[in-house]
Parts: C-alpha cells; sequence; structure tokens
C-alpha cells in the first residue's frame, strides 16, 4: 500500500493524521521514539528525522562522530547498515503504520539508497525548497541531484512499494512568506517528481498569520493539484506553524489546536505537530507524544462537533470536493505556476530559469540564487501580503507599494507577530512571566533542519 | 558570489530609523561597508537579515553572505571587499568552534589586520558564553562578543554605530 494510500485509510476514522519530527543517532532510542509514536492514543504516521551532517552530505564527519562517541542530531540512515534500520522498524513500520524519512538535503540520493535498501519508499523535500532557504548549494546542482534522488527512491517499485514525496514547499523560509508562492512551489515540486516518475505524493502548507488566509491557501493547494495533477494520487499535508513558536504552554497548545482546526476545515489529511519545548530546545519522544494525542483529540472533537449531514455529505463526497476556490490566494498561486511552466518544457530547467529571472523570488532569502526583489508584510488584518512583488508575474497593484518600508524593528515585530499574539494571554494573567521575559535578540527559525 | 543575494537597501520611514540616515554631508561621500555572514555550519538566515537591516539603518552599505559560508569564502570575501566591519552571527550552537576557527583565518591577512571583527548570537548550546569561552573568542582576535544575553542587540548597536575613523557628522 503506498503511502498516500495509508494516509487516507488512517484518517477516514480519526478525522486527521498526525505526525512527529523525530530522530536519534542510537539505533535503540530511535526504536523506542518510533513505538512511542505508533503507540500514542491518535492515528499517527512515524518520522525518522535525518541528522545534519548526513543532510549536508558529509558522510565523513558521521563517521567521525560514530566513532569518537559525539552525539549526533537525528537517525544518520545512510551511514549505519541497512540491517540495522531494518531492525529499527521491524515489527513497527507497516501499512497501518507507515513511516517517513524527513531530511532536509539538496544532495538526497544516499539518503534516498539508504531508506530503500532498508524497506521504506516515503520521504520528502524538493529541489527548491531544500535548496533555497538553507545553504548555498546552487539551484542547477540541486535539480540535478534532486532528478538523481527520484530515480533511487523509485527502486523501492522493485521491492513492489510504492515510492512516495512530499514537497516540503509550503515552508521555505517557515514565516512572512505570502501563502501564494508556498502553493506555487509546492504545487510546482509535487510536478517535478511527477514527471520523474512519483505517482504517490503529498503536497505542503505551512501555517501563518490569519486563519481565513491560510484555509484560502489549502484550498488553493487542492484545486491546483486537482487541475495539474489529476492522475496523481497527491494528498495535503499541514505544517504547524513553523516561524519563531510561543514560548508559554498555553500559547504552544493553542497555536497547535489552530493548526489542527485548518487541517480539519479544510480536509487536509495529514498534520506535522509542534510541541511546547519547540520554542527552547529539539523535543523529546514524551513531548512528542503528548502534542501528538493533544492534536489527536482536537481533531475528533472537532470532527464529532460538526454537523451530522455535513459531515456525511463531506466523507461521502470525499474532502477534495468541498466548494472553496482558494480565493485570492487561488489567483496569484496560478498566475506564479503558469508563468514557470511557460519558461520551460522541462520543469527542473523551467524552476532554474525563473528563479534566474525573479519569476519565483522567496522574500528575504539569501539564496545567492534567489534575486532578493520581493519583501512582505503582515497587514492590520493578519494577512501576510507583498510589499514588493519584485519581478513576480503578478498584476500591477498586488503590492502595497513605496508606502511600506520594512525597518529592522518592523521585521522584528512581524517575525514575533504569531508567537507574541498566543503567548499574551498567559503572560498577562502571569506579570512574573512577562518581566522575565528577555528581549528577543536576533531570531532564530526553529523550522530549520538542525 | 558578488553580493547578488544582498537585500536592496530599505528606506526607512525617518521616524524609524535608528540611525543616523541621511545626514552624510560631503565629508561622508563614500558609503562605508560592512559584511554581515553566517558561519560555516549554520543555516540559519534571519538572525543575518534582521542584522543587514540594523546596520543598513545605521548608514552603512552592506553585503550579505548568508548562511553556510565556508571559512575561504568569507576570507576571499574580506581579502576583495577590505571591509570596515566584519559581522559573524551564528546561532545553531556551534558559532564559538567556527568563530575561533575563522577569526584566525581572517587575522592572518595583513590587511584586515586592524578591521573590526565581532561575533554574535547563539554561540554555545547553553545560552550565555562564560567569561573564559568570551575571553578566549576575544584573544582570538575578536574586537567584541555580543553572546546570547538580553542587551545584546543594543551594544552591537552601541559598537556599530561608533566605528572608528567615521566622519564626525554621521555620529549620533
Amino acid at each position: 500500500m503506498g503511502f498516500s494510500d495509508a494516509v487516507r485509510r488512517l484518517g477516514s476514522g480519526a478525522g486527521l493524521v498526525v505526525q512527529p519530527r523525530m530522530g536519534f543517532e542510537d539505533p535503540a532510542r530511535m526504536r523506542a521514539g518510533l513505538a512511542a509514536t505508533r503507540a500514542a492514543a491518535a492515528a499517527t504516521v512515524g518520522t525518522l528525522t535525518v541528522d545534519s551532517f548526513t543532510r549536508l552530505g558529509d558522510l565523513e564527519s558521521v563517521r567521525n562522530a560514530l566513532a569518537e562517541g559525539t552525539e549526533l542530531n537525528g537517525y544518520p540512515i545512510a551511514s549505519h547498515p541497512a540491517e540495522t534500520t531494518r531492525a529499527i522498524l521491524d515489527g513497527l513500520a507497516s501499512d497501518d503504520f507507515p513511516v517517513q524519512v524527513r531530511h532536509g538535503s539538496a544532495q538526497p540520493q544516499p539518503i534516498f539508497q539508504a531508506l530503500v535498501a532498508a524497506g521504506l519508499h516515503a520521504s520528502e523535500g524538493g529541489p527548491v525548497s531544500y535548496c533555497l532557504p538553507y545553504g548555498r548549494t546552487p539551484l542547477d546542482e540541486s535539480v540535478r541531484n534532486w532528478r538523481a534522488g527520484c530515480h533511487e527512491l523509485l527502486r523501492a517499485q522493485d521491492l513492489g512499494a510504492e515510492p512516495h514525496l512530499e514537497s516540503f514547499g509550503g515552508c521555505l523560509l517557515g514565516q512572512l512568506c505570502p501563502p501564494s508562492l508556498l502553493v506555487a512551489v509546492s504545487v510546482l515540486e509535487a510536478m517535478f517528481f511527477h514527471g520523474e516518475g512519483i505517482r504517490s505524493l503529498s503536497v505542503s502548507y505551512a501555517q501563518q498569520t490569519n486563519m481565513a488566509q491560510d484555509r484560502e491557501a489549502v484550498h488553493a493547494l487542492r484545486r491546483l493539484c486537482a487541475e495539474l495533477l489529476p492522475d496523481a494520487d497527491c494528498h495535503i499535508v499541514v505544517y504547524t506553524y513553523m516561524g519563531l513558536y510561543p514560548r508559554t504552554p498555553g500559547g504552544a497548545r493553542r497555536l497547535l489546536a489552530r493548526a489542527v482546526e485548518l487541517a480539519v476545515d479544510t480536509g487536509a489529511e495529514r498534520l506535522i505537530v509542534k510541541t511546547e519545548a519547540e520554542a527552547y530546545r529539539i523535543p523529546t519522544v514524551e513531548e512528542n507524544v503528548a502534542a501528538l494525542e493533544f492534536a489527536g483529540a482536537v481533531a475528533r472533537s472537532l470532527t464529532d462537533r460538526r454537523d451530522g449531514a455535513a459531515l456525511a455529505t463531506h466523507l461521502e463526497a470525499g474532502p477534495g470536493t468541498r466548494a472553496t476556490d482558494g480565493g485570492e490566494v487561488y489567483a496569484e498561486a496560478a498566475q506564479l505556476v503558469h508563468a514557470v511552466l511557460d519558461c520551460d518544457a522541462d520543469l527542473g530547467r523551467a524552476l532554474s530559469a525563473a528563479f534566474k529571472r525573479g519569476l519565483l523570488d522567496v522574500p528575504y532569502c539569501l539564496h545567492p540564487d534567489n534575486a532578493g526583489r520581493t519583501r512582505s508584510f503582515i497587514d492590520t488584518d493578519g494577512r501576510l501580503r507583498w510589499a514588493d512583488t519584485g519581478d513576480l508575474p503578478l498584476p500591477p497593484g498586488t503590492a502595497a507599494g513605496g508606502r511600506r518600508s520594512v525597518t529592522s524593528a518592523a521585521l522584528m515585530s512581524a517575525l514575533s507577530y504569531v508567537r507574541d499574539a498566543y503567548d499574551r494571554p498567559d503572560l498577562a494573567s502571569e506579570p512574573a512571566l512577562r518581566l522575565a521575559e528577555p528581549d528577543p535578540g536576533p531570531p532564530t527559525l526553529e523550522g530549520a533542519p538542525r | 558570489m558578488t553580493g547578488s543575494g544582498s537585500l536592496p537597501t530599505p528606506h526607512p520611514d525617518p521616524a524609524d530609523a535608528v540611525g543616523p540616515v541621511g545626514t552624510a554631508g560631503p565629508a561622508e561621500a563614500v558609503r562605508r561597508t560592512v559584511i554581515v555572514s553566517g558561519v560555516a555550519s549554520d543555516s540559519h538566515t534571519w538572525n543575518l537579515i534582521y542584522l543587514q537591516m540594523l546596520v543598513e539603518e545605521l548608514g552603512y552599505d552592506v553585503v550579505n553572505l548568508g548562511a553556510c559560508v565556508p571559512d575561504d569564502l568569507l576570507v576571499r570575501e574580506c581579502q576583495a571587499r577590505r571591509p570596515d566591519l566584519v559581522v559573524l552571527s551564528s546561532v545553531n550552537g556551534h558559532g564559538y568552534q567556527d568563530g575561533l576557527r575563522v577569526v584566525e583565518k581572517l587575522r592572518a591577512i595583513p590587511a584586515l589586520g586592524e578591521t573590526p571583527i565581532v561575533i554574535g548570537g547563539k554561540l554555545g548550546v547553553r545560552g550565555a558564553e562564560s567569561q573564559e569561552r568570551v575571553g578566549r573568542l576575544l584573544a582570538a582576535g575578536f574586537d567584541a562578543v555580543f553572546d546570547d544575553r538580553a542587551d545584546a542587540v543594543v551594544a552591537f548597536r552601541g559598537f556599530a554605530a561608533v566605528l572608528p575613523g567615521r566622519a564626525v557628522g554621521g555620529l549620533l
């Protein structure tokens, strides 16, 4: 059974499938983490997150760290023998508990080779989404690597499995990217995978600053997939907020509950959760399990509370047929996607050309292959909008234009907008905690690979 | 790269400006350059974008080298551009090791012997640095260390606003 099929089947009873981010160097600990995820009181998918040396293709540093006993920040799947990984998964990974490998690499071939050898078939990323935000690998090179990576993953077919790839395009820098660009990149990457022969796909969207806009974005994603990938087996995964995360337990829970609501309302099939520890450090297994069970419970209560008639229609017709057109986000995303498709018949070359010409341009992204001419801001209604569209193929008037200036102080408050909004109720009732709040200092991105 | 990843200069509202933007007289016709850079092992960029804007608001031109900058690229860029200040920022917890290593390479270049070089951010995995570790960074060649403390941004801005040799008309 393919990953998408398994996710759909798991979610049909529970309303939503939930998944952590989790990776440990030690095989026994990795197995315990997967076992705890499987045992959690929710419909769960397991995750094997790879360490940052493997992500960068630096397998020599992994060997040194393993030899010296220096702890890695994830599971070094390309360095442990396939039997070790098989032993971790033995009796755990199945159609009832699919396991996905998450990594962050612009050179995924060794990772895909290793996961197929271990009997797995599901992973994620993309030539744009795992290149531009995090490093310096040239985009052309990342496209070549991802093409080769898809071919590695297709070898899973020889073992009777259906290879699956999820685009990470719905995240990009984690925050302050207008949803239309997130939707466009996610759809384009899924089309790239499809063009390389992958038939089981998922597209992603990371929760942003405004619920109504987020709902439009998920509907836009589904509509574009239906139009452009009609014969693919495609589902939608929502990422709980990937920017600066609330520091209070209450704020963290409220933001996660909101992400569950977004996923359930829009019929998304899967949700990646965040924990109460997110603002501080890599979460423990227990913290992840607590977040999975909380998200599962919220999903069940939302599903139960729904009007019975509407729910019946929804289940009968399938979540993709709900009458929502994606609004403004769809209109912009469709223009971006079609402008890229017009660049070149080969989608890999089209993606490279589009970034060179600024037809795709991620605001605030410092990668040398990103034009860097776009800017975004959070409007008074909480929607993410363009302050400057640079050379994006969007109609004049899309950007707020010269009235908007982005200063360091404005950037800091935009980066902290969600954290502050969700922490506020708890901080207001606990003045001591508020006084103890330090100046935020330069921002970090909790969503970045380790 | 030749600064293609650098951001266009924002045009801050005068009321928001924290520095002497627009006060440059004839004595300050040549704008001074600051290199902002991540270190080799660190993929974070929001810290670099924030620092770029903050330094630009003080009236400097900024070349932002971005994330995961290998030591030799940083050395080459500093050699070629002769910046008036080098700002290294790291938040992944390995900045201490990365910083110690690369500052020695920078100081080995005669032209950079007197150039102010600073580092800041979350340099280790345990919050604010010990005096001993800060001392080692300073001894290795940094002019200042702005580690993970509440007043780090204010302290850095104060440092960057009054670089030696800056035209008097441009000072706060």
